[in-house]
């Protein structure tokens, strides 16, 4: 039933561009048989009742008119299983830890349907990280998308390994899982990645997807999308709690770039193509909790931003995408502070559905506000200290500056292996809090100030 | 009228089909799974088709059939307590019919059409009727009354008016040509529906939020915009707006926006309190959701179809608010449609016609006075997501040139965690002028100039900021330090606004008006007594103003207000001075 079509017409590219097909449905998987008898695999792209263009995965070199084309008939699906935990597989999918072949329980088409909001529940559990700059002033919660906005040379991922250690639901065991999709990143790094995982015994409870700097930039352009897809699996049919880590978003991108480039469409802002919003959508917005079903899809991606710059398209569009991010500073890096995390311009949009009474504690919020807004008034005045000299300031502000330093000092530095409970990061809040005068503790109401800070605990 | 033709290309969500004789924006059903989609472009045998769902596997040759109807969406009871998709696709139905993840191929009608309704005509026999003529009444939700209208293309005379239940598609009235009238009619989305007339807003958007209320107040049935860098706090003030302004319909599109926020919107909506009626808010609420991963082209539709049923509530004399959540992913939407069709590109590769479409929108809104001769208006807020948070970008800059109202939410207000970070300084309204007749007689005859008094202080504080960067706040004379300080107090204790508070979260005009007072009655006593040679820091340390600050948090505001004001006579008639 296959027929292999030798209608090649042209090939540029990553593409190739058939005649005379029968007609082809948009998005098919498509093999492709070199003269040489290797095989590579594609997608159609676009089609047509006179031309077919299919995108070829693994590169086209070698690729001539002679090469046949066989249409799949059907589109991308990943053979999922509960067994692929534990296991390494390339980024289109295939093992590359020697084991067997994965033995499907269901085939899945990768790009997923998007989910209706009507059946998604509101994230609202509070996911403990141990790190307090993320549970203290960015709390993630089960279901959201926060990504590390970071740069090159700043060590995001000894953050996202040591969230993927500690992360866990305080008083709760249920079953989670990690899913790692590497998107061109090193082989070096991806070594770290896998060492780190197979040293805490996390890579039993984890999924690899390895698509690696050297392996093909379109294949980079699938990879997520597997991995969300056996994340989903996991989570909405086998009602684990999952954690996707996707690195490098940024990598994706340029993929995605080099596709649009080699397509010929008009390109957008800095030469990605206008569709990069939608699609990155299509990635971000597989996470979430539905009803009714216990598991959960958790999205903690990497991003580095291409010179520290935010405003790139990247972290941009992924910011209107995601709920929050977490950004790494290189000042606090260079000032020797891990893990270290910004806190002003990070942010985590769901923060106020998982704090509070009942899931964190009722100061949380009045707490992580006044540090916030006394810590970056505190930075504002450093640069002001730097013109007029410490002597000028009111007594107001120097206590503010001095906050500051406190602040990055106490709160946000702690050890790799450091797992801060949610109470230990509170008591550090209100500590260093205290040194500043009560009254100018406005964003916190009077009630949480007779019971959490400091001086009141000692007069009882 | 349906003509079957098949599909000759498919590239992403546009569709090349030939045979189907269209005209343009017929709805089209595509492949054998009948996908939805809109005629966009037509050349020679061909047409383009944007198709509403994911295409994939959609091959050349597939039948499609046309319509030969404009995309548009019902109107009738029912609409109201309703969560659509951007294609008036009701999201509980679809849920129902294919789980929990949106399958193509699915169609769902607007409206229940099982659903019966208690309609009670007011026109009897005999009356002429013309289009937007009421007919009855049918009581849709407790506090809300529905008024059948006749179609705006129909007039003639009643021949037969029926009162009792009927399901919306069931004729209700016959005219004496035999034309049959039911409670649902049917308007193409794409057209503004007709009006008697446009008329000039004179009445504020009462808020409950202290900057616009306050500081740069909406009219009813005025144009505003929300620019706002990602994580300013865009999202939550707009669901404040939904929440709480004095309309008496909210239509709340989420377009192109986050699955989880809009699952928060869903989830609270429904158990949020009218703080007028006690009753759920939902029962004025109409809410269209199209996520950023829903497909692109219902995404371009979904504001349509959302000012289309803001706008039949209007004719039927009520205030409607809109809210557009955002304007820049509708508008990428618009410009990644344009891309596929490989037209020729604008600035930043948004289609040369995006200024025209975004100003044809925002003119749907407005004061009017309705074909039944009903006062009704639709007050659009739409956000804009600027990339970069750079306002410069063509959605921003194309839509400053049409609203009338910018709030301009400042990502390093919300850093310093000041909520709602709209910035004062280069926030404006238009309307603030043609409202202070309303602010006379309904506010306080001073409000205008209290306002315009807290706005000439965080003027001159800006300003002085300036010096202090330089040579610090100690060096300025004592009567700015001052100017400093109650700027600092109108910042914090009247702009700044806790929505997730029980009692801050909606502040009524009267408690606005009397914590400006209070703030401006510290500054004239702390200058008298500054004046009089009160020393400085006894001025600025006295505790009434610290308690000041937290009074906007007091249930019974008002008792508290008058103790600490009358503390704080007491405390500067011992600091001396007075």
């Amino acid at each position: 039933m296959t027929k292999e079509y030798k209608t090649i017409v042209e090939v540029s590219g990553p593409l190739i561009f058939l005649e005379k097909t029968e007609p082809v449905g948009y998005g098919e998987l498509v093999q492709i048989n070199l003269p040489d008898g290797t095989t590579k695999r594609g997608q159609v792209l676009d089609t047509s009742a006179d031309m077919v263009v299919v995108q070829v995965f693994e590169g086209t070199v070698g690729l001539n008119e002679e090469s046949g084309v066989v249409f799949s008939g059907e589109t991308i699906k990943l053979p999922v299983s509960k067994d692929m935990l534990g296991r390494i597989l390339s980024g289109a999918g295939e093992p590359l830890d020697g084991g067997p072949r994965i033995i499907p329980d269901k085939r899945v088409d990768i790009n997923g349907a998007s989910m209706n909001p009507y059946s998604r529940m509101p994230p609202e559990d509070f996911i403990q990280t141990g790190i307090s700059t993320i549970d203290g002033t960015n709390t993630l919660v089960r279901g959201q998308k926060l990504p590390i906005f970071s740069g090159s040379g700043l060590p995001h991922n000894e953050i996202a390994l040591q969230i993927a250690r500690q992360a866990k639901v305080p008083g709760s065991d249920e079953p989670f899982a990690v899913v790692f999709a590497a998107m061109g990143i090193t082989n070096e790094e991806a070594q770290y990645f896998m060492e780190d995982f197979e040293k805490t015994g996390a890579l039993e409870r984890a999924v690899v997807f390895l698509n690696l700097a050297d392996d093909p930039a379109v294949e980079r352009i699938v990879t997520p999308r597997m991995a969300l897809t056996a994340a989903e699996y996991l989570a909405y049919e086998h009602d684990m709690h999952v954690l996707v880590i996707l690195t490098d978003i940024t990598n994706y991108c340029e993929a995605l770039r080099q596709m649009g480039a080699a397509r010929e469409e008009v390109p957008g802002r800095r030469g990605y193509p206008g569709y990069m919003y939608t699609d990155l959508a299509s990635l971000y917005e597989r996470a979430g909790v539905i009803k009714g079903i216990k598991g959960s899809v958790t999205q903690f991606s990497i991003l580095t931003m291409p010179g520290d710059d935010i405003t790139h398209p990247i972290p941009d569009l992924s910011g209107y995408i995601t709920e929050g991010q977490i950004v790494v500073s290189r000042e606090l890096h260079r000032k020797g502070i891990y893990p270290p995390i910004n806190v002003l311009p990070s942010l985590s949009r769901l923060m106020n559905s998982g704090i509070g009474e009942g899931k964190t504690r009722d100061d949380h919020k009045a707490v992580s506000d006044q540090m916030y807004a006394a810590y970056a008034e505190g930075r504002d005045l450093r640069g002001l200290v730097a013109i007029v000299g410490k002597e000028a300031l009111s007594e107001r502000d120097r206590m503010l500056l001095e906050f500051a330093d406190l602040f990055e000092d106490r709160f946000v530095r702690q050890s790799r292996d450091e797992d801060r409970t949610i109470d230990d990061t509170l008591r550090i809040a209100w500590e260093i809090l205290a040194e500043l005068p009560e009254a100018q503790l406005t964003r916190i109401d009077n009630k949480y100030l007779d019971k959490y800070h400091p001086a009141h605990q000692k007069s009882e | 009228m349906e003509v079957n033709g098949e599909i000759y290309r498919v590239a992403g969500p546009v569709v090349t089909v030939i045979g189907i004789k269209p005209r343009m924006y017929d709805v089209v059903k595509v492949g054998h799974e009948g996908l939805m989609g809109e005629v966009i472009r037509i050349k020679g045998e061909q047409a383009t088709v944007q198709v509403y769902e994911d295409t994939s596997g959609l091959k050349p040759g597939e039948p499609v059939m046309n319509t030969g109807l404009p995309l548009s969406v019902e109107l009738g009871p029912g609409l109201l307590e309703s969560i659509y998709d951007g294609i008036q696709r009701p999201l509980p139905v679809l849920q129902e019919k294919m789980g929990n993840f949106i399958q193509r191929g699915v169609t769902a009608n607007g409206l229940d059409r099982e659903r019966v309704w208690e309609f009670k005509p007011t026109a009897s026999k005999g009356n002429e009727v013309k289009g937007g003529s009421i007919l009855g009444l049918v009581q849709e939700t407790k506090n809300i009354e529905h008024k059948i209208m006749v179609p705006p293309a129909i007039s003639g005379t009643i021949k037969e008016i029926k009162a009792g239940s009927f399901k919306v598609d069931e004729t209700i009235c016959v005219l004496t040509d035999g034309t049959e009238i039911s409670m649902m009619q049917k308007w193409p989305v794409r057209g503004p529906r007709p009006v008697a007339k446009k008329l000039m807003p004179t009445k504020p958007l009462i808020t409950g939020q202290r900057i616009l209320d306050g500081m740069f107040p909406i009219a009813k049935g005025g144009t505003a915009a929300i620019p706002g860098p990602f994580g300013s706090g865009k999202t939550v003030t707009q669901q404040q707006l939904a929440k709480w302004s004095d309309t008496d319909i909210v239509v709340y599109i989420g377009c192109g926006e986050r699955g989880n926020e809009m699952a928060d919107v869903l989830n609270e909506f429904p158990e949020l309190e009218d703080p007028k009626t006690g009753r759920p808010l939902m029962e004025r609420t109409v809410l269209i959701a199209n996520t950023s991963n829903m497909p692109v082209a219902a995404r371009e539709a979904s504001v349509y179809t959302g000012i289309t049923i803001a706008e039949y509530y209007r004719d039927m004399g009520y205030d409607v608010s809109l809210m557009a959540d955002s304007s820049s992913r509708w508008a990428e939407a618009m410009r990644e449609i344009s891309s596929r069709l490989e037209e020729m590109p604008g600035e930043e590769g948004y289609p040369a016609y995006l200024s025209a479409r975004l100003s044809e929108f925002y003119e749907r809104a407005g004061a009017v006075n309705s074909l039944a001769g009903l006062d009704g208006s639709i007050t659009v807020i739409g956000a804009v997501s600027p990339p970069g948070g750079d306002f410069s970008e063509p959605v921003t800059q194309n839509t400053l040139r049409i609203v009338k109202v910018f709030w301009a939410l400042d990502a390093k207000l919300s850093q310093r965690r000041h909520f709602p970070s709209i910035n004062w300084l280069t926030s404006y309204s238009l309307y603030t002028e043609g409202l202070a007749d309303w602010y006379s007689e309904n506010v306080g005859a001073d409000w205008t100039q209290l306002r315009d008094d807290a706005m000439d202080l965080l003027q001159q504080e800006s300003e002085l900021q300036e010096i202090v960067q330089l040579v610090g706040s100690d060096a300025l004379p004592e009567d700015q330090q001052l100017t400093l300080e109650v700027a600092r107090m109108v910042r914090e204790y009247f702009l700044q606004q806790n929505a997730f508070h029980p009692v801050d979260t909606y502040c009524p005009f009267d408690k606005q008006y009397k914590l400006l007072k209070s703030i401006t009655r510290y500054g004239e006593m702390a200058t008298a007594a500054l004046e009089a040679g009160a020393p400085m820091n006894k001025i600025i340390t006295i505790k009434a103003k610290d308690e000041l600050a937290k009074i906007k948090y007091e249930e019974d505001f008002d008792a508290a207000l008058d103790a600490v004001m009358k503390k704080m006579d007491e405390e500067f008639a011992q600091i001396g001075g007075n």
